[in-house]
């Protein structure tokens, strides 16, 4: 661990057809540090977040993992390798019960693959309580579908901290939240950064990302565009200035491409 | 923190006191469902014709055929599950019981013809995978298409002719997979290939609830994006369910031939409306992620009975259909109590 990152990009691309959704991109998480990650619709932010989780494997590159290099990349790897993402889409499957949904894919089971099953009901149920669901309409058996938004964002949120994770991976986590719920998400991310651990958040509202994280990725079409720490941008109106700035630069390059 | 917390003591004990009979009833309500279907429908049978139905003998003779159906639904929950369909499983019962028949007409051990059988059904099954899961087609379409092509496939090779297995008769292996039960334990008259089709059925109950491969066949057929995102390979997932549904098959394909002690041409070829229908009355929904393998036994059980009640009831043959449809459609109708369509 010469540099100290927990998961280090390198140079890393990635097209769907002709679009390069990310375009060479070099980045890196540090133990403990927030992350806020921003950018325009289309910049490239979730296509970033799906080769860390390792959804997409990227085109050419390097991910490394604690120092060290790691070929294969993809899902079930990243989130051994202590990466847990919640995705803005949550990533539940609804007709299951809140326990498969919290245990899906890495299943806590013995060696020919029998699930634990009374094991895995009771950590559910003492995860939910851990994040305050009391209610007693549902209880670890019931399906996700029966569930609202941000109790569903609690189910992904639980999740991710069950297998205690290096670093969680929020995406837009406060999209169709309430206010109440939103402030939740927040103190979730206060607790996570006091335990050492490390948090990449990914969010539309730049007043939300810059209040949550000590340091600054902006993305543009594919690029990294701006980086920097808290220091050194001194308000929510400044970071969003400089947002201003890349989008009006985008634009003249558009423009320049028409003519 | 409390997502959508609504703390109170007492709630919490409610919670935990809710009784366990409730809760499981709860999460079984589909397979207690048909079960139900069932018993009401054997009641109104035996209320029609008391005499039939109050004979163990009516029933012994439903669970002579049973069983091959029972081989295929297991499986096939799993793959509609997963949110496939498999229609080629006809034919893979053809060809594979086909392979079979054939080494033990030429004198070979009934064992290497049931391997043999075996994987046939599992390289059929994973060829209907690479058409579905690698090549991307449609399972719907794909599969049926495999189910002519397997079949004609068939009759190209043996051009009409059957295969009798007369011989197969009083060895072990017939014995212990059929008919004549061993004579160490009293079956009460049960026959053999049905307590290996109950077998089947506990095997299929326990690993699409309680093993890591039928929870995550849920979660694929659920919602196969998240599932992805959680670290589930989706495709050897998918693949999975179609070699099972093959090994099903091959097995079914085998009870089949040791029953009749004749392979035909057209072995397996009539199971494909009985078999999906008690698919489909069991419980299993169409749309996925959802499903019963005990409630597929019960559904291929409440189809077989159909036809004995049918005609038990003093009504013609010609009622028979009739009565299919009937029954299938009410009791989708029942279903429809444990949770209209999510898609």
């Amino acid at each position: 661990m010469k540099n100290g990152y927990i998961i280090e990009l390198k140079n890393v691309t990635k097209s769907f057809g002709n679009v390069n959704a990310v375009d060479g991109i070099s980045f890196g998480v540090q133990p403990g540090e927030v992350v806020g990650l921003i950018g325009d619709n289309g910049a490239g932010k979730s296509t970033l977040i799906k080769i860390l989780s390792g959804v997409h494997q990227p085109d050419s590159g390097q991910i490394i993992v604690r120092g060290a290099e790691v070929r294969n990349w993809n899902a079930a790897r990243s989130r051994e390798s202590g990466i847990e993402t919640v995705y803005q889409d949550r990533a539940l499957a609804p007709q299951q019960t809140i326990t498969r949904n919290i245990f899906m894919g890495r299943e806590i089971k013995n060696r020919f693959g029998v699930i634990k099953v009374k094991t895995q009901y009771e950590e559910a149920n003492r995860l939910m309580r851990d994040i305050g669901f009391t209610s007693k309409v549902f209880d670890p058996d019931s399906p996700v579908a029966t569930l609202s938004g941000g109790e569903r964002q609690g189910v992904a949120i639980a999740r991710a901290l069950y297998f205690d994770a290096d670093l969680i991976v929020l995406d837009e986590p406060t999209t169709a939240l309430s206010l109440v719920e939103t402030a939740k998400v927040f103190g979730f991310v206060q607790n996570v950064r006091d335990r050492g651990r490390s948090i990449i958040f990914i969010g539309h509202n730049i007043y939300h990302v810059y209040d949550i994280a000590d340091r600054f990725v902006v993305l543009d079409r594919g690029k990294v565009v701006m980086t920097a720490g808290k220091g050194e941008i001194k308000s929510a109106e400044v970071l969003m200035k400089h947002m201003q700035e890349i989008a009006e630069m985008a634009h003249a390059d558009a423009g320049l491409g028409d003519a | 923190m409390g997502f959508g917390a609504r703390p109170s003591g007492q709630q919490q004990k409610a919670r935990d006191e809710a009784s366990g009979l409730i809760k499981w009833s709860r999460n079984n309500r589909r397979a207690i469902t048909s079960t139900l279907f069932l018993i009401v429908m054997l009641i109104g049978f035996t209320l029609a014709n008391p005499d039939v139905f109050s004979q163990f003998k009516t029933y012994r003779s439903v669970m002579i055929a049973l069983p091959v159906s029972m081989f295929l639904v297991v499986p096939l929950v799993f793959v509609v599950t997963a949110g496939e369909i498999d229609l080629s499983f006809p034919s893979v019962v053809g060809l594979a019981s086909y392979a079979f028949a054939s080494i033990v007409d030429q004198g070979g051990d009934p064992l290497m013809g049931i391997a043999t059988a075996l994987i046939v059904g599992a390289a059929l099954g994973y060829l209907n995978a690479i058409l579905v899961v690698r090549i991307g087609l449609s399972a719907l379409v794909a599969t049926l298409g495999m189910n002519f092509f397997l079949r004609g496939l068939i009759n190209i090779i043996v051009e009409g002719f059957s295969i009798a297995i007369p011989e197969i008769r009083g060895s072990f292996i017939h014995s212990l997979m059929t008919d004549d039960p061993i004579k160490i334990v009293d079956h009460l008259g049960i026959p053999n290939q049905m307590l290996w089709a109950l077998a089947f059925t506990a095997l299929g109950v326990f690993l699409y609830n309680r093993h890591s491969f039928g929870v995550r066949v849920h979660c694929v057929g659920d919602n196969p994006e998240s599932a992805a995102e959680m670290g589930i390979d989706v495709n050897r997932t998918r693949t999975l369910v179609f070699v099972f549904t093959g090994i099903g098959a091959a097995l079914a394909g085998v009870f089949s031939v040791m029953i009749n002690f004749v392979w035909w041409p057209t072995t397996g070829d009539g199971l494909l409306l009985p078999v999906l229908a008690g698919l489909f009355v069991g419980g299993t929904p169409t749309w996925g992620g959802i499903g019963t393998v005990f409630g597929g036994a019960i559904g291929t059980s409440i189809v077989a009975f159909i036809e004995t009640g049918v005609i038990a009831a003093g009504l013609t043959g010609f009622f028979t259909q009739f009565f299919y449809g009937l029954i299938i459609i009410l009791s989708l109708i029942f279903q429809r109590f444990n949770g209209g369509r999510v898609r």
